[in-house]
């Protein structure tokens, strides 16, 4: 294969397939990171004693106040100033995670608000424990309910994860940079990597939309954008 | 009564048919009214009463049939004549519908400068003229939501009347009041009465009806059952569900 | 070696100058991104279907692609390519208010579709083209429901105007980022640069409740 063509199949695709594959392992530990971040930030500010709540009240605020990319460059960058090295790789997953814990444990916090308290006393009424009361009602009602933002902010990870690129973790943006800057074909090359984006954000919110149908109940329904 | 009849019909309306899906809402409805003539729709919900009105404006597209404004056919797909003749229609809602974002003043003007293209000094004259005569000067600066059930639906009163309509289609302009504020509506439609208002009412107020209206429409199914003036209707109708209708509803609300 | 905070000192002002480079940026693209998404969100609501599914590609292409891509695309590829000669602000501009426009589309179309259907039909019923109706019933009240959103969409751009600093555009981290690497003073200028823009959103938040308490209706929520 010759000409355009073969410049993206030979050429461009494998290193592209090596990019996405980066990504996805930058996407998924954060991702999972950042959701129990987030679970644990969230529950703390609902129902923790002041001494937890403030810190994360704090935490929140810190980390959905600075941009992903000033953090990630006080991970990479700043850090070693005080003697910490993190690896391109883990600087990013760090980034990634306690940034997208502090948004998730916003949806978390306001699920739990709106769990009313007549449930929790019902709860009660019925002989729960404390254990119970979270694993049988509070839980379920909650994700239900925080699924919609947490499912968006996970579509957001996915195309925020191409910031590591900007501290030099070479994942899908950075091959596609990489090779576009040594051919010149820039036009070409970001156009295959946006569609690869897409395919993911795509499918992702399939996923999490199928995942939402299958746990949609009367009174707990979801009006995706 | 000083109203002048003449013997040419305003308004008619001729086998309006109208589906929702493969239900049929309306089945063939005529209707004609003269100058000045009160008419009066009633018959159990969910009759097509408003769909009926609805459709007599087009907000609701029928299916079939014709509609003439002083003799002459609607066409309903040409956009300006459409505009035109809603402007000699007047609509008064259930629900009012006052548009939230203006004041009373502003609801009743609005129609007067981006309709009529009136200058806004005249309009605003114009407008607080209308407000006034439905006895509402005094809350002309206030929003829809600083108002109560009933000056809303005087305010849509007033909305709709700023334009000179021809006739008015009102729809159960009422039943979503609570019952002390109902009297002051009233008393603004029969002062229209009085003025020589052509009208179209649907309403559920048997009483109101039997005192104003020239003539009473049984609706059900979305066909028209029986027609004639009110003590014929409301104490000695012809058809056997007609009677039992008013016998029920005159037990509820009373003569 | 110059103290961490003797090169804050210094810098300030040539930090601050970046700040008005973002916020050029910032409303820049916002402006950009309500001028384009009106209009889209007007015909993804009343359209015909053709039109509505132009709007939902535009859409769905301008919120699936990462903004650090677009830059990329666009200044390196499409617009050279095109013969366009853009500096790096004007694309920076041009990519942020593109996602804007989608993302305020969407927040216009909410607020269009939660205004009462009886709002439309008394504008019809008064003898209003839809046009009329929707440029003097429907959409002063969108607006005013869509200020909210705003507020976020404000915040979220705000943050993501750090990532122009990618294609060389003189704003706040690309200021931080040239003071740290001459004076090793990373972590500060980081940090000082953070909680500029946290500022920022706070104030540009402030401003627009502000708006949002005055332009609201009486009475209504
Ligand atoms: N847009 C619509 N789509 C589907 N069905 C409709 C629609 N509008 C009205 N209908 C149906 O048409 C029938 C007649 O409704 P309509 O509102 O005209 O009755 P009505 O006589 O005014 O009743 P009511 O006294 O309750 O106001 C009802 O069964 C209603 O469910
Ligand atoms: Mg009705």
């Amino acid at each position: 294969m010759t000409g355009e063509l073969g410049f993206i199949v030979n050429d461009l695709m494998p290193a592209l397939m090596r990019g996405l594959w980066m990504s996805i392992r930058l996407i998924v530990p954060s991702a999972v990171l950042g959701f129990f971040l987030g679970v644990l930030a969230g529950s703390c500010r609902v129902y923790g004693v002041r001494a937890l709540r403030w810190p994360a009240d704090l935490y929140v605020a810190l980390f959905r106040g600075f941009p992903l990319l000033v953090q990630l460059y006080i991970w990479y960058f700043g850090l070693p100033r005080i003697g910490i090295y993190l690896s391109p790789y883990v600087a990013s997953v760090v980034g990634f995670s306690l940034c997208s814990g502090a948004y998730h444990s916003e949806y978390i916090r306001g699920a739990l608000l709106s769990i009313k308290k007549g449930q929790l006393q019902a709860a009660q009424a019925v002989g729960m424990t404390r254990l119970q009361t979270i694993l049988y009602v509070i839980l379920p009602q909650a994700v239900r309910r925080a699924l919609p933002g947490c499912g968006n902010e996970i579509i957001y990870l996915i195309k925020y994860s191409s910031l590591a690129y900007m501290v030099t973790c070479i994942e899908l943006t950075g091959e596609g940079k990489i090779i576009a800057s040594a051919t010149f074909k820039y036009t070409e090359v970001f156009a295959v990597v946006g569609v690869i984006y897409l395919a993911l954000v795509s499918v992702a919110s399939w996923a999490l939309g199928k995942i939402e149908d299958r746990l949609t109940i009367p009174g707990f329904e979801y009006h995706r954008a | 009564m000083t109203t002048a009849t003449d013997s040419a019909p305003v308004l008619t309306v001729e086998g309006i048919r109208k589906s929702f899906g493969n239900k049929e809402i309306l089945g063939g409805v005529d209707l004609s009214i003269r100058r000045g003539e009160i008419k009066v729709l009633i018959g159990p919900s969910g009759a097509g009463k408003s769909t009926l009105l609805q459709s007599i404006n087009f907000l609701v597209m029928p299916d079939a049939g014709r509609i003439c404004l002083e003799g002459r056919p609607v066409d309903p797909s040409d956009r300006k004549g459409l505009c035109l003749y809603r402007q000699q229609v007047g609509m008064i809602f259930q629900e009012f519908n006052l548009f939230d974002h203006l004041t009373a003043l502003g609801n009743v003007e609005i129609g007067l400068v981006r309709v009529k293209k009136m200058k806004r000094s005249q309009a605003r004259e114009r407008a607080m003229a209308e407000l006034e005569r439905v006895g509402l000067g005094v809350h002309a600066h206030k929003y829809p939501a600083e108002l109560s059930g009933g000056q809303k639906q005087r305010v849509s009163i007033a909305r709709a009347l700023a334009l000179d309509p021809k006739v008015m289609l009102l729809d159960e302009p009422t039943s979503a009041l609570d019952p002390e504020l109902i009297g002051e509506v009233h008393a603004v439609i029969r002062d229209l009465g009085a003025a020589g208002m052509t009208m179209i009412m649907a309403t559920h107020q048997i009483g109101f009806a039997r005192a104003l209206a020239d003539e009473i429409i049984f609706m059900e199914n979305g066909v028209v059952i029986e027609q004639g003036p009110p003590d014929k209707i409301l104490d000695d109708a012809d058809c056997e569900r007609t009677r039992e209708f008013c016998t029920k509803i005159t037990e509820l609300g009373g003569r | 070696m110059s103290t961490p905070f003797s090169v804050l000192q210094q810098s300030l002002p040539y930090l601050l100058q970046g700040v008005w480079v973002t916020l050029v940026v910032v409303l820049g693209s916002l402006s950009l991104g309500l001028l384009v998404g009106l209009p889209l969100a007007v015909g993804q609501v009343y359209g015909p279907r053709p039109l509505k599914r132009i709007i939902g590609l535009y859409v769905w292409f301008f919120r699936g692609i990462p903004l650090l891509v677009l830059l990329f695309l666009f200044y390196f590829g499409l617009f050279p390519f095109l013969h366009l000669d853009f500096s790096a602000f004007t694309v920076a501009i041009i990519v942020l208010g593109s996602i804007s426009s989608a993302y305020q589309s969407q927040i216009l179309r909410g607020a269009i579709l939660s205004i009462p259907e009886g709002q439309m039909k008394a504008a019809r019923a008064i003898g209003m083209s839809d046009a009329q109706a929707i440029v003097h019933i429907i959409l002063p009240q969108a607006l005013r429901l869509a200020i909210p959103g705003w507020s976020n969409e404000y915040s979220v751009l705000l943050k993501d105007s750090a990532v122009t600093y990618a294609l060389g555009v003189a704003e706040l981290m690309a200021r931080a980022h040239h003071v740290a690497s001459r004076t090793y003073q990373h972590l500060v200028l980081y940090l000082c640069a953070g909680f500029i823009f946290m500022i920022l959103t706070f104030l540009g938040t402030r401003a627009l409740n502000a708006l949002h308490r005055k332009v609201k209706l009486k009475g209504y929520s």
